[in-house]
């Protein structure tokens, strides 16, 4: 112990800084319960606790649908809107079958008739909703990168091209899908005008609002990660003489993946978000619409209908989310 | 007309947005022949890396011209292999990948199978055969070196510049890799320009040394050529007296030309105070 003392000036013995190891007693278990409370307790505690306050408040709010639903009703409409799905898809099953009879019917009694194949045209479920809105914002994903990525390396390698794009960039950035949304269905109404069948007009017009409402972040972070490569390896890249593609392939872009990366995440996020008001508006059949349609409807169960769409779209966004930093992960060299 | 000639060259940054010069190099003149093992060795921060850089073709000079073969350097080319303090390796390519790139680049017209033959040869030659897969995160520091030398050397240049490339290394592998870099040169018998801050380093590789003064505007130093017969062992050098009269002639040299340029000279004595710790403590601070 003298080791650890140090005279101060009266002469008085004090102890250094040095901590004192645990006095001998195992705190291993109490340190896993500790843990374990810490990292699992702690939310499930929280989120009963919202669930007591969403139920004992939501009772005491009137609204003209009645009131507002707690979490056992939204819990129902789940369970219904499951239930809806596989009974409409049973009907589905059940017209096809029949129109396939029916056709065989006809063909054996007329062996020229010309079969009739009709399409299904029920309405879509909810997780046919789910299903589209997925595919418009990956749709509207891949666009707004394959137009961020080029354009963020370009302003990277070359500062007057980054000074050229930095005013759009900052005027661009912070619109709202809501304002891009009637222009880009009035361009899109003009140029796009095959009718017979293709893709349907509103979702294109969901995935560009998507991808211009999305690009920005992986823009400037792809900039960012290509205007800070390291000094040192731009000088390996011209001791080896490498020609300006390799150079872009082979140097700028590995090396900036991290950042590509981080900002494709950020777009991904922004691109859920902004998706659900531009489904609203041009009433793509996705989770969008689903929420403005429940709202038309006003009937009992809208209110518990639309926090079901609510909690879906931020548990889909968790996880796309999730997904985004699993591929982020692959692609960190600098582990 | 020797193989590289640097005349009269300065160069010198400007700093700052006041747009102040500062020099750096001025007035080299260094002639080096075919085949020659130079050392130039400086204190850090005396301009040795931009000398290098400036050869390399990764800087041009202010004044003066830097010739290879009678030909202007302008650019960096395949005909200079350069070898960086920091290893500078592509972090994302394997052992393989970062020396195959060089190889690419070197060898256009190559087939594949030539290619790979031509990396594998020069793992091979730094004896990282068994590594040839790993990434360099998972290589140690002289591990890194290697690569880059082998990178260097794979894409068959004329002269190779080693900017301290042993610098950051443990005393043990830079000895380790001092004695490889030897007999890579005696194989090879390559053109190498090795810039170090260590003496011993340089009389044990070099044919010349040559001191870079301390900057700013740095010039050479008077040459001192090693004769000693090679292949040098380090364990013999020690005992003997040509190897330690060249090595303290270099090094008054060095301290000499310090303390003209830098004012200042470390006294004889110096009179450390006469100091005891204190412990701040409650009872110290309220008496």
């Amino acid at each position: 112990m003298s080791d650890r003392m140090i005279k101060n000036k009266k002469g008085q013995v004090s102890l250094g800084a040095t901590a004192f190891p645990p006095n001998g007693l195992s705190l291993k278990a109490g340190d896993i319960l500790l843990k374990l409370w810490v990292s699992l307790g702690i939310p499930v505690a929280a989120f009963s606790i919202f669930i007591w306050l969403w139920s004992a408040g939501a009772a005491s709010v009137q609204t003209s649908l009645g009131t507002l639903p707690g979490p056992q009703a939204v819990f129902a409409q789940a369970g219904t809107l499951w239930q809806e799905h596989w009974e409409e898809k049973g009907k589905e099953k059940e017209f096809y079958f029949k129109q396939r009879e029916q056709n065989a019917q006809k063909l054996a009694q007329d062996p020229a008739y010309q079969v009739k194949a009709r399409k299904y045209t029920g309405k879509p479920t909810y997780l046919d909703q789910i299903i589209t809105s997925l595919i418009t914002v990956f749709t509207g994903f891949v666009i707004a990168s394959l137009v961020a990525i080029p354009i963020g390396i370009l302003c990277g390698l070359n500062r007057i091209i980054m000074i050229a794009f930095n005013p759009f960039i900052q005027i661009f950035k912070p619109v709202s899908p809501l304002a891009w949304l009637p222009l880009v269905t009035m361009i899109v109404s003009a140029v796009y005008t095959t009718q017979n069948g293709g893709i349907e007009k509103c979702f294109i017009i969901s995935a560009i609002t998507v991808s211009l409402c999305s690009l920005w972040p992986t823009l400037i972070n792809t900039a960012q990660g290509v205007s800070s490569i390291d000094k040192d390896i731009i000088n390996v890249s011209r001791v080896l003489n490498l020609g300006w593609f390799t150079h872009v392939f082979k140097i700028v872009l590995p090396s900036s993946l991290p950042l590509i990366f981080t900002g494709l995440r950020i777009s991904l996020g922004v691109g859920w978000m902004v998706l659900i008001a531009s489904e609203m508006l041009a009433q793509n059949p996705g989770l969008g619409k689903f929420v403005w349609d429940e709202f038309q409807n006003g009937s009992s169960n809208s209110l518990a209908r639309i926090m079901v769409a609510v909690l879906t779209i931020g548990v889909l966004g968790f996880i796309l989310d999730r997904l985004m930093v699993l591929l982020q992960k692959t692609v960190n060299f600098q582990k | 007309m020797a193989f590289l000639e640097l005349n009269n060259v300065s160069k010198s940054y400007v700093s700052g947005p006041g747009g102040k010069r500062l020099p750096v190099l001025e007035n080299i003149n260094l002639k080096v022949e075919e085949g020659e093992f130079i050392a130039i060795v400086g204190f850090s921060g005396s301009g040795k890396t931009t000398l290098i850089s400036l050869i390399a073709g990764l800087l041009n000079p202010d004044e003066g011209e830097i010739l290879l073969r009678g030909q202007p350097v302008l650019s960096p080319g395949p005909d200079r292999g350069v070898v960086f303090q920091n290893y500078s390796l592509l972090p994302w390519l394997s052992v393989y990948g970062n020396v195959r790139l060089a190889v690419g680049k070197a060898f256009p017209s190559w087939l594949p199978r030539q290619k790979d033959r031509q990396t594998h040869k020069f793992i091979d030659l730094v004896k990282l055969t068994p590594a040839v897969a790993k990434y360099p995160r998972e290589l140690s520091g002289g591990m890194r070196q290697r690569v880059a030398v082998a990178r260097a050397l794979a894409m068959n240049p004329q002269m190779l510049l080693l900017d301290e490339p042993l610098s950051a290394l443990d005393a043990l592998t830079r000895a380790t890799l001092q004695d490889e870099i030897e007999k890579i040169w005696e194989k090879e018998r390559k053109t190498v320009i090795l810039i170090t801050n260590d003496v011993d380093e340089g009389i044990l590789l070099a044919d010349r040394i040559i001191p870079l003064n301390p900057g700013p505007s740095a010039t050479l130093g008077p040459e001192f050529p090693i004769t000693l017969p090679r292949p040098r062992n380090r364990q013999q050098l020690n005992h003997d007296a040509r190897y330690k009269m060249i090595r303290n002639q270099i090094i008054e040299y060095l301290m000499d030309v310090r303390g003209d340029v830098a004012g200042f000279r470390v006294p004889e004595d110096l009179v450390l105070p006469d100091l005891e710790p204190r412990y701040v403590s409650s009872d110290s601070l309220k008496g």
